[in-house]
């Protein structure tokens, strides 16, 4: 379980690192990087907090305080996803709408050129 | 292109990709049945030349930045439309499958029936001919879900020659489906408690290119689409997106 608990702290400062130098580096906006950093965060607390990870185990009735870890991996990575993916289709639609109006604009400058 | 006034009430509306072995024909066949009518080609981001050929052809060409899909190609076109104050448009597929002579019959239905929606039914009076087994299927499933929903038959739901009014217009520009949007737009109207007829047809064989539905793909449309039936069935209007008109 220490190697475990171990490779998921270096996983969880290793994730902040990358998010913190995407953010400095501009290819990730701040408010996008809140979600990764928070998940990151959540981690690195559990994988050096036995003690609350003992706690989560006995909440979720599971016997083996790894296997808590694992499913609260799955769970914060899975909400992070999901955020993405409603970020994504929002951004589908603004870039459906842009293009349209783009479209209808350059209509309308045409025809009255044309006028 | 006149925004709407007087007789010029209606617009005749051609999505377009890559259809420009059949385009010109299917412009010139619609200005001999509604001469006076003005003739809208959305043009998909056709890399053929479709909207030159348009362009030559006599109709006014809207021109997408990029490949959007028929959904949002034909939304582009019912927003034009609608901010031209056009009070009946006439959607005609570009690939000569649409025989133009029924436009008079869609017009003349949504003036005097006052529905909001007419569909040209290839099935109505049982004589449409399927193009492929699946299809077939997916058609007789889609009737099967659809008759609850929209609390009567409908014979050919997947049917692109259709027409619409204004108030359809208006709601259409709000929200239209983007992938195979036929059938999920019936249910956005439904939504609305608007009314469609249905008109017998007959449809033609497609002058160039293929259908965009192969047998492959038939399965993933039916999947696609009765996902997309059941979110506009359970879709919360109370808080309408940011970006919503």
């Amino acid at each position: 379980m220490e190697r475990l608990l171990n490779v998921t702290t270096i996983l969880s400062i290793l994730l902040v690192a990358m998010v913190l130098f995407s953010v400095r580096r501009s290819h990730i906006r701040v408010e996008y990087s809140v979600s990764w950093l928070a998940a990151a965060i959540i981690l690195l607390v559990l994988s050096r907090s036995s003690a609350a990870l003992n706690w989560i185990a006995r909440q979720l009735g599971l016997a083996d305080p790894p296997l808590a870890l694992m499913l609260l991996v799955f769970c914060v990575f899975v909400i992070v996803i999901y955020r993405l993916s409603v970020v994504i289709s929002d951004l589908k639609d603004a870039n459906i709408a842009i293009a349209q109006r783009l479209a209808i604009v350059e209509f309308q400058l045409q025809n009255r050129n044309e006028d | 292109m006149k925004p709407a006034s007087g007789p010029h009430q209606l617009l005749i509306l051609i999505p377009a990709f890559n259809e420009i072995g059949a385009i010109a024909g299917v412009i010139q066949e619609v200005r001999g049945v509604v001469p006076d009518a003005p003739i809208l080609v959305v043009d998909d981001a056709s890399t053929d030349g479709t909207d030159q050929s348009a362009r030559s052809a006599g109709a006014y060409v809207l021109r997408l930045p990029y490949h959007l899909g028929l959904g949002g190609g034909v939304q582009a076109g019912y927003k034009l439309a609608y901010e031209f104050g056009y009070e009946y448009v006439i959607r005609v597929d570009g690939d000569g499958q649409h025989d133009p002579k029924y436009i008079p019959v869609l017009l003349e239905t949504l003036r005097e029936t006052g529905c909001h929606m007419v569909i040209a039914s290839r099935f109505q009076n049982g004589n449409g001919n399927y193009t492929n087994s699946v299809r077939a299927i997916g058609i007789w499933f889609f009737r099967l879900v659809l008759r609850p929903i929209l609390g009567k038959p409908v014979h050919d739901p997947t049917s692109g020659f259709v027409g619409v009014n204004r108030q359809a217009l208006q709601v259409f520009t709000g929200s239209f489906p983007l992938e195979y949007p036929e059938i999920e737009a019936l249910v956005v109207l439904q939504r609305k408690r608007f009314q469609f007829q249905e008109v017998p047809c007959r449809m033609r064989p497609r002058k160039t290119g293929r259908s965009t539905i192969t047998a492959v793909k038939s399965l993933y449309y039916i999947f696609h689409v009765l996902l997309g039936v059941f979110i506009n069935v359970l879709k919360f209007e109370g808080r309408r997106r940011k970006d919503s008109p």
